[in-house]
């Protein structure tokens, strides 16, 4: 210890911040996962996470516009939209989502008294123990291994269970094909690296979507 | 005065009116609604007929075939809703081939195949011995189908008769708890949605099997009584009287649960009434208040009270239960209207209601509908050829 001068102790402490810094980036890459090349084992220890921040939604719908382009959506069917939320001085609450807010809303308010007002993006829920998943009477409905719940359209018979079970109205039967059909979370996307067509969409950062660990740490720092 | 109770004592919902935007489209059509209820016929006419078989009511005898091949009948029919339903009708077998079995769905192909091989065992021995008389009377190709129909062996004696007898009494006293199952099964399929308020309540599928009977009864009464009258000849008045009083008694039943299922809601006043009541009174007012419950089920409930009650010339008597019966047909029928579509003109979000009318000429119109109500009616016309219901000699030996 005596040997060591300012000069070498300036040197030192250089190297070893250069060190934690580069340890620190190492390890945080390393959590960084790349869904692309994740075997199947350890895709079934990863989860999504998509959170909308209803107090941030302008109701523009361009996300649903994005989603009916993306997947092909028909019309009158909806895998996203949104609703928009009127509550008058007496507390009366008015709901409404014309044709899912594929072209915004108009200015209809429900009256000049309203005290409280929002827009709710709405998508399925993708829920842990789905209903939907239990009442498919073919197994065509099922919980992909990173939890997406999904529909294999060649295995389908399009007998509607899974609609009339699912609590939120998320799924329908697309009558041209003759299967369900429901939110993938972009699924074809994600696994590419890419958000889901309503997330990249969206201008004012409303839909976050992102891998559920880091995700809550976001989550938490903003609200 | 229990109606304005029911109308008023619930707390009335706001003026708006939203659906989700899916919500725009039906997902169960009439086909669904006829699913239903033709598998009630096919499950009530197959109690009436082991009544007899099983529990040996005499009075029954006269109806007791018939009731068994309508089973049949209606039976073979049952899955025709739901094939024309189905968007991929050609994955149907799906169901048998990769079922889930965390879904109740899956157990149908199961049930009904289960049931089919039942009933149609049943009606080969109850006939075994006039086929085994028709092919030694036979000539040509009515012969060697008859002979496959015998299965190549016309042993019929007294110990043959006996093992019928027995087969009989074993496979009918089986098929009441598949009948059960089979049609309780279908108000299950609605009674554990719990994302449908009209539907979820433990109480469906006891509400299904009690209107089956019901279904089952009058279709029986009301084409035994009518063929008769086609054909000029007499009923067996025995039967037609237990008959009329058990309908009597099983749609009180049923009624009185449907009711009592609805006072309990309403009785609990919790946020499902608030929308429920507005769909009793508003979207159901005319198919569920004024005719289910109205004209039908009060109506035929008046009707078979005087029948059952009070005495009075047999051909009036007669024609006021074959009124009361067709008058039940179409109860049960609104029931399965009223249940199947009026769950789903609520909309999940509990703030507004869809509508639906079937179109006449669509896939699943009216006409369709129609078509396969009627045929098992065609088709039974036709089986009374290859298994004759009545016994007309005795029919002649009563007037």
């Amino acid at each position: 210890m005596e040997d060591i001068n300012r000069k070498k102790f300036i040197q030192l402490c250089m190297y070893t911040s250069a060190g934690l810094f580069a340890g620190y980036f190492f390890g945080f890459s390393k959590n960084e996962v790349d869904v692309t090349n994740l075997s199947f084992e350890n895709l079934e220890k990863f989860d999504w996470g998509y959170v909308i921040d209803t107090t941030r939604c302008i109701g523009c719908g361009a996300c649903v516009r994005a989603c009916k382009v993306e997947n092909e959506v028909k019309d009158t069917y909806f895998r996203t939209w949104v609703e928009r939320y009127e509550i008058n001085g007496k507390e009366v609450v008015r709901v409404d989502s014309p044709n899912g807010a594929l072209s915004s809303f108009s200015h209809d308010n429900f009256d000049s008294d309203i005290v409280k007002a929002f827009f709710v993006p709405k998508i399925c829920n993708h829920c842990y123990n789905s209903a939907c998943t239990q009442v498919c009477p073919v197994g065509a409905s099922y919980h992909s291994p990173d939890k997406v719940v999904l529909i294999d359209k060649d295995h389908c018979v399009g007998c509607g269970y899974c609609v009339q079970a699912c609590p939120y109205a998320c799924r329908y039967i697309d009558h041209e094909v003759g299967t369900a059909d429901k939110c993938t979370l972009c699924y074809h996307r994600i696994h590419q690296g890419l958000e889901p067509a309503c997330v990249d969409a969206c201008p004012r950062e409303v839909r976050i979507f992102g891998k559920y660990v880091r995700f809550c740490m976001n989550a938490d720092s903003e609200f | 005065m229990l109606l304005c109770w029911l109308r008023y004592g619930g707390e009335i919902m706001g003026p708006t009116s939203f659906l989700f935007p899916n919500e725009v489209h039906i997902t169960w059509t009439v086909m669904i609604v006829l699913y239903p209820y033709i598998t009630g016929m096919v499950a009530g006419a197959f109690i009436v007929s082991s009544f007899y078989h099983v529990f040996g009511m005499k009075q029954l005898k006269p109806i007791a075939r018939f009731a068994l091949v309508s089973s049949l009948a209606f039976l073979l029919f049952a899955t025709v809703p739901l094939l024309n339903h189905l968007g991929k009708a050609d994955r149907a077998l799906n169901i048998i081939l990769t079922p889930n079995f965390t879904s109740a769905m899956s157990g149908f192909g199961y049930i009904y195949m289960a049931y089919m091989v039942i009933v149609i065992l049943e009606v080969w021995f109850s006939y075994r011995s006039d086929f085994i008389k028709k092919y030694h009377n036979a000539k040509g190709t009515v012969k060697f189908i008859y002979k496959i129909l015998i299965l190549w062996n016309d042993n019929d004696n007294d110990n043959t008769k006996k093992y019928d007898h027995k087969m009989i009494i074993f496979l009918g006293g089986l098929g009441i708890p598949v009948a059960c199952v089979l049609h309780g099964y279908v108000g299950f399929l609605f009674g554990s949605i719990k994302a449908n308020l009209w539907w979820s309540t433990p109480l469906m599928f006891i509400i299904f099997i009690f209107s089956a009977i019901v279904s089952g009864l009058a279709v029986l009464l009301w084409l035994y009584i009518f063929v008769h009258w086609l054909r000029k000849t007499k009923v067996n008045q025995e039967s037609v009287d237990l008959m009329s009083k058990w309908l009597w008694g099983f749609m009180i039943i049923a009624v009185t649960l449907e009711l009592m299922e609805i006072l309990s809601i309403s009785y609990e006043r919790t946020e499902k009434w608030e929308i429920l009541s507005k769909l009793i009174f508003g979207e159901l007012r005319w198919s569920y208040l004024y005719l289910q419950i109205g004209l039908f089920s009060i109506g035929s409930f008046l009707i078979l009270s005087l029948t059952s009650l009070f005495k009075m010339k047999t051909q009036y008597k007669n024609f006021l239960i074959w009124l009361s019966s067709g008058m039940l047909l179409l109860q049960v029928l609104l029931m399965r209207w009223n249940v199947v579509i009026g769950g789903q003109l609520v909309s999940k979000s509990l703030r507004g209601f869809t509508g639906y009318f079937p179109g006449l000429f669509e896939k699943e119109g009216i006409l369709v509908g129609l078509i396969i109500l009627i045929v098992p009616f065609i088709l039974l016309r036709y089986f009374d050829k290859l298994f004759p219901f009545f016994d007309s000699q005795k029919i002649s030996e009563t007037k």
